[in-house]
């Protein structure tokens, strides 16, 4: 049983404060859902909880069980049992898939064996062409096959606690279907806690939240179960404002 | 220049003695460039003094095929297009390197006769500065006649022991006739004090397709001017380049794509990084002459940055003297992009794993095009390797 911990946390980028302070909570097997408008720190929130550079801490903290993870580079942030599935996953010219998967299990002291065979059956699960795996990352890839790449890796590199920033932009409802799935899939068989970041309530349709959070203007301004979606889907964002 | 004698030149016991005694004169008569000519700007030129060397030479292996190569201490000038080149094209008169390559030269001469396919590769290896306690300058010549409709991979490779202080001044000659399909790979292995000025020209007659790759990882200051110039309609050039640079080397490049029929088609990718103190220069020239409608000309140079030290400047340029072409050129020079770096750490890859990610990423365009599948493994270790070092400098120094 893992928690991820965020308190009162307060973030800046370029120079301007997005986050006035942030309290959340994800454990193993919970699906929590952050909503917001555009410009509310849907981003920087991910970002500085995964350790993205040019952004700064102002206040709060933010652990992984007994882990600071806030004083760890990112690197050592997912060695801890962190992932962060992007909004816009980054082309890297030259290095496949499964070359990074590689590279990735060979860092934490994980055995590689089998990751091809891992590599193939997961691909055929998530609906990703396999040739993908052995080309350039992301290069000349669809929206839906990054975020199928993207989901894809969760299974392989099996984090504790996955913040998926905006997985539903530029998906077809076919490719959002088998990510959302495949999500909640591993939040039950091997208890991924999620923190599910998110501008629409699509994603809601295949992922079953256990709690949802309304983020505007860098606070949490309601938190509730699944019909705080159905409330926001009926007025909207401006009927929260912060407090 | 005072070892460059007459006798040096005779010493040599080629039989055409007086055509190089002649080249030696008007070496003698020509000063060394500076940075104040446009195609030596940049460059370390000012540093060398030809009097700290001795005319030496390299020691060559060649593997290849029966009866398609000579070596020669003379050159053969009856069927040496440089000639041909330098009266009618060049923009250029031959400086002096080219001029003491012509007086001292060992020549190779590579002749692939009309409709021949060599299958295996032909590799030349030179080995510089073998004679201890000595600087010598060593001046190689490689001939590539390729007949036509031949097919031809031909790989040349220089390397010199660590501290060898030599100047090694290659010149290559490819002629591809009609219909020929040529590949060359240079390969810079030198020690990292090892002084290099290389010339490669092509020319590619009616439908040939001629490929130079060169990849530099040695020297101390290293350059390679490469031309090619596409004289035939439907010729097709391709140019590659991988360059890496640590420590205080310095790989400088000068290219130029020059068609001169209609039709042709020329394409240039040079990829480089600089690490350390290192430095690298890239400029190439496009040049569409007027009788050349319906050309395709692409140039692209790409530079990384991996240290706060190093430095690497790009200047690609075109000169098109006609309509109907098709040209583009594309330069950049910056750091590893940092999306990529997050990414790559963000999956709970070290940095140092990361760097050496990307870097082979970027490299990897690059070498899957190069002509001898083996030795771009090789290549890629050795890549790998001089990053290696750069990590290892940065983890043992002092935060």
């Amino acid at each position: 049983m893992s928690t991820l911990c965020i308190q009162g946390l307060q973030a800046s980028v370029g120079g301007k404060q997005i986050l006035h302070g942030i309290d959340l909570t994800v454990s193993s097997g919970e699906v929590h859902v952050v909503m917001g408008p555009n410009g509310a720190g849907k981003t920087t929130l991910s970002s500085v909880v995964m350790g993205k550079p040019g952004y700064k801490v102002l206040a709060g903290s933010v652990t992984l069980d007994d882990i600071d993870v806030l004083a760890l580079p990112a690197w050592q942030r997912a060695q801890a049992g962190l992932h962060l599935v992007m909004q816009y996953p980054s082309e890297v010219g030259g290095v496949s898939l499964d070359h990074v998967m590689q590279e990735a299990l060979i860092a934490r002291g994980r055995s590689i064996d089998g990751l091809d065979q891992l590599l193939g059956d997961e691909a055929v699960r998530i609906g990703l062409s396999p040739e993908l795996l052995h080309r350039s990352l992301n290069v000349d890839f669809s929206g839906g096959e990054k975020k199928r790449n993207e989901t894809l890796q969760l299974a392989v590199l099996e984090p504790r606690i996955a913040i998926l920033d905006e997985l539903d932009s530029g998906l077809d409802i076919d490719a959002l279907r088998d990510c959302a799935r495949r999500v909640e899939d591993l939040t039950n068989e091997r208890g991924m806690g999620a923190l599910v970041i998110t501008h629409y309530n699509r994603l809601l349709e295949e992922l079953h939240p256990d709690a949802i959070h309304i983020l505007v203007k860098g606070r949490i301004v309601a938190s509730g179960g699944p019909e705080l979606a159905d409330q926001l889907e009926r007025d909207g964002y401006a009927a929260f404002s912060p407090s | 220049m005072l070892a460059f004698t007459p006798d040096a030149v005779r010493a040599l016991g080629a039989d055409d003695v007086a055509m190089r005694l002649e080249s030696l004169v008007c070496a003698t008569a020509t000063h060394l460039p500076t940075t104040d000519e446009e195609v030596w700007r940049y460059s370390r030129i000012g540093e060398l003094d030809l009097d700290d060397f001795v005319p030496g030479r390299s020691v060559t292996t060649v593997e290849a095929p029966e009866g398609i190569v000579t070596t020669e201490a003379a050159n053969d000038h009856s069927n040496d297009h440089s000639n041909d080149h330098s009266n009618d094209h060049s923009d250029d008169p031959a400086d002096v390197f080219q001029l003491l390559n012509t007086a001292f030269a060992d020549a190779i001469v590579i002749r692939v006769p009309a409709g021949r396919i060599i299958v295996e590769p032909v590799v030349v290896t030179h080995t510089i500065g073998t004679a201890a306690h000595t600087r010598s300058a060593v001046f190689p010549r490689l001939v590539l006649e390729a007949g036509a409709d031949s097919e031809v991979t031909v790989v040349e490779q220089f390397v010199s022991p660590d501290g060898d202080r030599s100047l090694v001044v290659p010149h290559l000659e490819v002629h591809a006739a009609q219909g020929s399909r040529v590949k060359y790979l240079g390969v810079n292995l030198l020690s990292t004090t090892t002084w290099s000025l290389g010339h490669q020209r092509a020319i590619g007659e009616r439908d040939s397709t001629t490929l130079l790759a060169t990849v530099a990882l040695g020297g101390d200051y290293a350059r390679v001017r490469t031309e090619v110039r596409l004289t035939g309609q439907g010729a097709t050039t391709r140019q590659i380049a991988l360059y890496f640079a640590d420590g205080t080397q310095m790989h400088d490049f000068r290219t130029l794509q020059d068609h001169a029929a209609p039709k042709t088609n020329s394409d240039l990718l040079f990829k480089g990084a600089v690490q350390d103190h290192a430095r690298s220069v890239y400029t190439g020239l496009i040049k569409v002459r007027e009788n050349a409608k319906g050309s395709v000309a692409f140039q692209t140079n790409r530079n990384l940055t991996l240290s706060n030290g190093a430095w690497a400047e790009s200047v690609p340029n075109l000169e098109i003297e006609t309509n109907e072409v098709k040209c583009s050129h594309a330069s950049t020079v910056g750091p590893i992009d940092e999306d990529q770096r997050f990414y790559l750490e963000s999956r709970g890859i070290p940095p140092e794993v990361a760097e050496r990610l990307v870097v082979l990423g970027f490299f990897d365009e690059v070498l899957q095009q190069l002509p001898v599948g083996p030795l771009a493994t090789e290549l890629r270790a050795r890549v790998a390797a001089k990053l290696h070092n750069r990590v290892a400098a940065l983890q043992s120094s002092p935060a």
